[in-house]
């Protein structure tokens, strides 16, 4: 039964990040202008650990490469990982796996808190070393230069961390065994 | 599910999809290289050609794909203007839109199937290393299956936020939203199950 639930659970994961990408009516607090997807990266690596959780984020990398519209906006296709934003999607599992490892980690600390501290490490620092660097690549600038384009966004990411640490906790408390990080 | 592959048929559409991505990193490692301004200005516009030769319904649906870069563009040009090497930037600018261009062209003249069998292609020699390309396949067509479903499942709960509150819904209702996906993944599982699973792998 294992092998089963996994793989259930990675794919139901992976159609989780595409469609809170396409709900128009989820709206995120301070009127963040991204979408809600790189949260559902975060809460794949809080819910479902760092190997499912990445293997969640690499099956909708996979899957938008090959030319599945599962990006918000209906985007998607090889374009986008020769676009300037492509560190960050090629990011997506590595942030996935990450934040899967430091919830792993911090048994010790209440779920909530260990979620929000996976989500800064795993979803926003990981995230954004490999999004700076393909600005970088891409845009032909310096790595500060590129760091500097994206200033703007990291608030927002932030916010978004929050969130995954209080959604896992009450996931956690309507299904507590659903927390594979802790399982 | 809607694929991104051009309704448009084009002469491209049947030529192998390997053939087709090996050819794309080769270019896009060529533009990379080439640190010259006439020379990206004659790529862009043999780029353009291409997306011109299919006619005109086909060259306007590729260039609003290429719309989302405009951005980028003004940064670029911005900047570069700013710093004093106004031309760097045009090489920049053209050489980003030249290698989205050109992926971009991969993706509308290649259907799913055919990529999806370069993909198995590629996975097979992990295959022998215990990767279970079944499994690969089996969670993609989930995907594909669940992510509709989802997405109208998380719609209803929004709306049904809004018959109750004033607000839209925030992300507080992503967390009934979860549930059921992680409910979701729990019956599929025992559906999986119930029907074999991954048991025939082993016995083979």
């Amino acid at each position: 039964m294992r092998m089963e639930r996994n793989v259930a659970q990675i794919a139901l994961f992976t159609a989780l990040i595409a469609a809170l990408g396409l709900i128009p009516q989820l709206t995120l607090p301070f009127g963040v202008p991204i979408t809600a997807q790189s949260l559902g990266v975060m809460l794949c690596g809080t819910v479902l650990g760092a190997k499912r959780g990445g293997y969640a984020a690499l099956l909708f990398v996979g899957l938008v490469a090959i030319g599945l519209p599962l990006l918000a906006g209906g985007r998607g296709g090889l374009g986008l990982f020769t676009a300037p934003t492509a560190g960050f999607l090629i990011g997506f599992p590595i942030a996935a796996f990450v934040t899967g490892l430091v919830m792993e980690r911090l048994r010790g600390l209440p779920v909530g808190w260990a979620a929000g501290i996976a989500a800064v490490l795993g979803g926003v620092v990981t995230l954004y070393i490999f999004g700076i660097a393909g600005l970088a690549i891409v845009l032909g600038r310096s790595v500060i230069e590129a760091a500097l384009l994206v200033t703007a966004f990291i608030l927002g990411d932030l916010i978004k961390a929050v969130l995954a640490g209080l959604i896992t906790a009450a996931l956690f408390r309507a299904r507590p065994h659903s927390i594979l990080s802790r399982s | 599910m809607i694929s991104l592959t051009s309704p448009v048929k084009t002469r491209a559409h049947g030529w192998p999809a390997g053939g087709k991505l090996l050819a794309l990193c080769v270019f896009s490692a060529a533009l990379f290289a080439a640190q010259d301004l006439w020379l990206q200005v004659g790529a862009a516009l043999g780029v353009l050609v291409l997306y011109a030769l299919p006619g005109q319904v086909f060259f306007w649906h590729g260039m609003r794909r290429l719309w989302p870069l405009w951005p980028f563009v003004v940064v670029l040009v911005a900047w570069h203007v700013v710093t004093g090497v106004p031309l760097e930037g045009a090489m920049i600018a053209l050489r980003m839109m030249s290698a989205v261009g050109l992926a971009n062209l991969v993706t509308m003249t290649t259907s799913l199937a055919d990529m999806m069998a370069v993909v198995n292609w590629l996975l097979r020699p992990f295959a022998r290393l215990g990767v279970n390309l079944r499994a690969i396949e089996l969670a993609a067509a989930m995907v594909i299956r669940f992510t509709p479903v989802l997405a109208q499942k998380g719609g209803a709960l929004a709306q049904s936020w809004r018959a109750r509150s004033a607000k839209r819904a925030g992300w507080r209702v992503i967390v009934p939203f979860m549930v059921m996906a992680l409910d979701d993944a729990d019956r599929v599982a025992e559906a999986l199950r119930a029907r074999g699973g991954f048991e025939v792998d082993k016995t083979r």
